[in-house]
């Protein structure tokens, strides 16, 4: 067992845990923020992303104890009290998902995508940068759209900041 | 229409919380007490078991029990049915070995379960899993169907001799001979539609929970169809009778056909929750979805199509072999009989039809329902046919299938189906003008000068949808009736539950059924809410698949609000004192018409609770049920173009563009329709060009992970350009028809017919991989 304390959505949060314990686990199990998903074993759907100070990371992939002192944010820490993260209102306003199971981990890679590229995106990028998240239900076709006017969002909002 | 009824493009009240992590999957529950379930999977193709030493693993740690197929056989735990019964050709009924949940003594594909363990933790279940140790005698497998209708192919059932589940056939053979007796010209090909993973990106799960004092279950399941899944495992598999099971379905993240059927894990989770008198969770993980997942697609066929000298069809003669693998799933026999060759005249005018399907065992998954269901086949096929056709009589292959439209509705196929209405040209003259069709050949001759190989492709489809009349699928073998339930009970203070038997798991049914409220009552889409997927909740429903939920359960809903308005306006009338006949619904008030005296939604609706003063002998309450039950399939049709550019020295596929014009008759939210089409479209590239699930001939799949099986990422396809035409489907209410499926229907044979235009190579099967267009690239030169 292994004694872990990291911050998770601005929480910290602490416990012993099994050595083996993935980050999404110790989420999902012990922390109950089932937002986070599992679709595959082999890091390859991203419904499990979420971010590790600051950047996507894919928690099925990264045991919690070496997010030990981490700032963890899930898609349950997105959102401003009630008001939606950009990407998440553009998400629900372009129809950018169906069942939702993926949506968690695209709405966190697509942050971060859009943090990385700032204003510089194109469909182009946006769809070789989700390279890593996979989507059975919407064609991808308004997943991208909710990129990119989640991008035009974020930077209309830090430009007005 | 308002703001938000019927075609409203209004955006999705789920999705908030889908998009903040709130959605409520099997997986996110946990109950109290509860363990987990581990299963110990064959990892041969076919094999015999001899032994199971459960020993080593109940010594390890929270390990609570091991269970095996034994065990379930002798607690006479009902095996796995088929509900849809076939007759061979000879009047044979179709020829099934049983199909236990675990298995007792053979094996018959990899993943096959031969016992469960249960442990306090998943990973205690999943470490004493592998100290199970199971005494095998490997069998000799075969997993492709030509081999295993061969003589000397290893007999997976001694019930089915040569492997050979039925030799079914449809259509008049004779008129079809004579058909050819006669024609000009005939077009012959032979092709192959590669099996399919379905891949729902929520893995199945379940979580049973057996209540000893009252002796009833609960039953928490990755549904598309609750009801049906309550049914048959109470009527057939003797779980618990239906008023001791409760099924409940709550979120589930995505289905394609997947998740109809019932599995194994669902039938051994409720029968191991009563033997441990506890909880039992299971939750598959995607290499186990891969293996345990029904497959869809497999079949390999040889077609033949007449036509006249003036390049009319005369008929279609079809052999196919379909693929079911070790075992028959819930629906498998429908697929590649009634779901198949009754689409085999796809948009077209074809006297004749003749169509022979062999269903086959072999040693992999079983496969059944996937996204379409048969119709992919279907439109493949004839879609491949007829632009090969066009190559061979050198037409342009859109005057070909022109010239050979129906163009007179109600038509009566060759083979069983009545298409209602359609306009197929106005679909593929929308397409052509999107795409620019008269323009292709200066920009093939454009990328021609620039090294690339272009092409372009067309794909007319139709399906039979909103399955489907009971009595008509009960005469052709079918076990269960497809109408739906509805159930509107307006509350005192004017919001409104709407219950339905259909299941949302991605369809967006908790808005578009919203909007039907709407448009008839008047009443916003935040007053009124959707209940489906817990048969404690909804009485009874045939769930979610076939296109079917806005066509049968949106009318049946449509029937439910009929009876409501009409009782409302009695006490509408009573109130106002006026004549019922002069009562009209506005903006959600009664409205005495002519007049300014109007009662309001809620305030009829508490007149109708208080019960203070109703109009004599009137019951009180506002709350009305309705079954309904389509009198047709319904039809909807289309024409897909997709214009591709082929690198000539990595065989590498682009899109430059692709076009969809489809007729779904009315749309009720046209944004989620067309977020069906996109994801429909993609899963049919997907399997033109990248999907294929690959069993090696002992019966290994060797596309078991998301490493290995490539699915559509979001850079292999491309944005799409949809358009719509219309022609109201006389059959329902609605005017509806069900779009769901249409994508995945249509746009294979439009990627291949691109393609093969690119590549001047008409030998290319799907998935047509870099490798495979670059070898017919070479072949042809």
């Amino acid at each position: 067992m292994t004694a872990i304390s990291l911050t998770v959505n601005g929480k910290v949060v602490s416990g012993n845990v099994e050595d083996r314990t993935l980050l999404v686990h110790f989420l999902r199990d012990h922390l109950n923020l089932t937002g986070t998903h599992v679709g595959c074993d082999t890091s390859q759907c991203g419904a499990c992303v979420v971010h590790v100070d600051g950047r996507a990371v894919k928690s099925c992939t990264m045991l919690v104890g070496q997010a030990d002192g981490a700032s963890v944010t899930t898609i349950e820490g997105l959102a401003d009290g009630d008001e939606l993260h950009p990407m998440q209102a553009a998400f629900r306003d372009n129809h950018g998902l169906q069942c939702g199971y993926c949506t968690p981990g695209m709405i966190m890679s697509a942050v971060d995508i859009v943090q990385r590229h700032g204003g510089q995106l194109d469909e182009a990028t946006v769809r070789h940068e989700l390279e890593g998240n996979i989507c059975r239900c919407t064609g991808y076709h308004n997943i991208v759209k909710s990129v990119l006017d989640a991008a035009g969002r974020m930077n209309a909002a830090q430009a007005a900041e | 229409m308002g703001m938000e009824g019927i075609g409203a493009s209004v955006v999705r009240k789920e999705d908030r919380r889908f998009t903040t992590g709130k959605g409520r999957y099997v997986d996110d529950i946990k109950l109290l007490g509860m363990t987990h379930a581990h299963f110990v999977r064959s990892p041969h193709g076919h094999a015999r078991v001899k032994g199971i030493d459960s020993s080593a693993a109940l010594k390890m740690p929270g390990v609570v029990a091991v269970l095996t197929g034994q065990q379930i056989v002798d607690d006479k735990v009902g095996n796995l049915i088929c509900g849809w019964a076939i007759t061979s050709k000879d009047g044979s009924p179709m020829k099934m070995g049983a199909w236990p949940a675990m298995a007792p003594e053979v094996v018959r594909f990899v993943g096959q379960a031969v016992a469960v363990v249960i442990a306090e933790t998943k990973n205690q279940a999943r470490d004493a899993a592998e100290a199970v140790v199971v005494d095998y005698e490997e069998l000799p497998a075969v997993t492709n169907v030509k081999a295993a209708i061969a003589a000397g192919a290893p007999q997976l059932h001694p019930e089915a001799p040569g492997n050979v589940v039925y030799d079914w056939e449809l259509g008049d053979q004779a008129a079809t001979n004579d058909a050819f007796a006669k024609a000009a010209n005939v077009v012959k090909m032979d092709l192959v539609n590669n099996r399919l993973a379905p891949n729902a990106m929520e893995p199945r799960a379940a979580i049973a929970q057996y209540d000893e004092a009252e002796e009833h279950f609960t039953l928490y399941t990755t549904s598309q169809n609750p009801h049906v899944a309550r049914l048959v495992l109470s009527a057939f598999y003797n779980i618990a009778p239906e008023h001791k099971l409760r099924v409940i379905a709550p979120d589930v993240g995505g289905g394609f056909g997947s998740k109809i059927f019932i599995y194994p894990e669902e039938m051994v989770a409720l029968w191991a929750s009563k033997k441990v008198n506890r909880p039992v969770k299971w939750t598959g993980d995607r290499t186990e979805a891969f293996l345990t997942d029904a497959h869809g697609r497999d079949h390999v066929s040889h077609a033949e199509m007449a036509f006249d000298a003036d390049n009319r069809i005369l008929g279609l003669r079809v052999k196919t072999y379909a693929n079911f693998g070790g075992y028959m799933s819930l629906f498998s026999s429908s697929v590649p009989t009634y779901l198949y060759a009754t689409l085999l005249s796809g948009q077209y005018n074809i006297p004749a039809i003749y169509a022979e399907v062999m269903g086959v065992y072999t040693n992999t998954s079983p496969v059944d329902a996937y996204r379409g269901a048969g119709r992919p086949e279907a439109s493949y096929l004839v879609e491949r046919m007829m632009e090969t056709a066009a190559r061979q009589l050198k037409v342009d292959p859109a005057e070909l299938r022109s010239k050979n439209f129906i163009r007179q509705f109600p038509h009566q196929t060759p083979v069983i189906m009545a298409y209602d209405i359609g306009d197929f040209q106005a679909s593929l003259d929308a397409a052509m003008k999107s795409i620019d069709y008269a323009g292709f050949p200066a920009r093939k001759a454009k990328a021609k000068a620039e090294g690339k190989l272009r092409g372009i492709g067309l794909s007319c489809y139709i399906e039979a949808c909103g399955i489907a009349p009971s009595k008509a699928v009960g005469s052709l073998g079918a076990g269960v009736g497809l109408w739906e339930s509805a159930e509107i009970r307006v509350n005192p203070v004017g919001t409104i539950e709407v219950l339905t038997g259909s299941h949302s798991h991605g369809q967006g049914h908790e808005t578009t059924f919203c909007q039907l409220v709407a448009e008839r009552l008047g009443v916003p889409v935040s007053q009124v809410s959707i209940v489906h997927g817990d048969t404690d909740k909804v009485q009874f429903g045939m769930g979610t698949y076939g296109s079917r939920s806005l066509a049968v359960g949106g009318s049946a809903i449509i029937k439910a609000l009929e009876k409501v308005e009409a009782k409302a306006k009695k006490i509408a009338a009573h109130q106002l004192e006026a004549s019922e006949s002069d009562i009209v619904i506005e903006n959600g008030e009664f409205k005495v018409t002519g007049t300014d005296k109007s009662i309001a939604l809620p305030m009829v609706a508490l007149a109708a609770y208080t019960a203070h003063n109703l109009p004599d002998g009137m019951e009180p309450g506002l709350k009305e049920s309705a079954f309904y039950d389509p009198s047709n399939f319904t039809f909807p049709a289309g024409t897909y173009i997709c214009e591709i550019e082929v690198d000539p020295g990595t065989g590498k596929t682009e899109f430059v563009n692709f076009v969809a014009a489809d007729d779904f008759g009315r749309l009720v939210n046209p944004m989620i329709v067309e977020g069906q089409v996109h994801g429909g479209l993609t899963q049919g590239i997907g399997q033109a060009l990248l999907e294929h699930a690959v069993y090696d001939g002992n019966g290994q799949l060797i596309t078991a992970s998301f490493m290995d099986y490539a699915m559509p990422r979001a850079d292999d396809v491309p944005s799409y350009k949809l358009q719509h035409t219309t022609t109201l489907c006389p059959g329902n209410p609605l005017g509806v028809k069900g779009c769901g499926e249409a994508g995945a229907i249509g746009a294979s044979a439009a990627v291949i017919n691109a393609i093969t235009d690119a590549i001047g190579n008409n030998n290319l099967e799907m998935p047509a991989t870099p490798d495979r267009v670059w070898h017919a690239i070479q072949a042809s030169a």
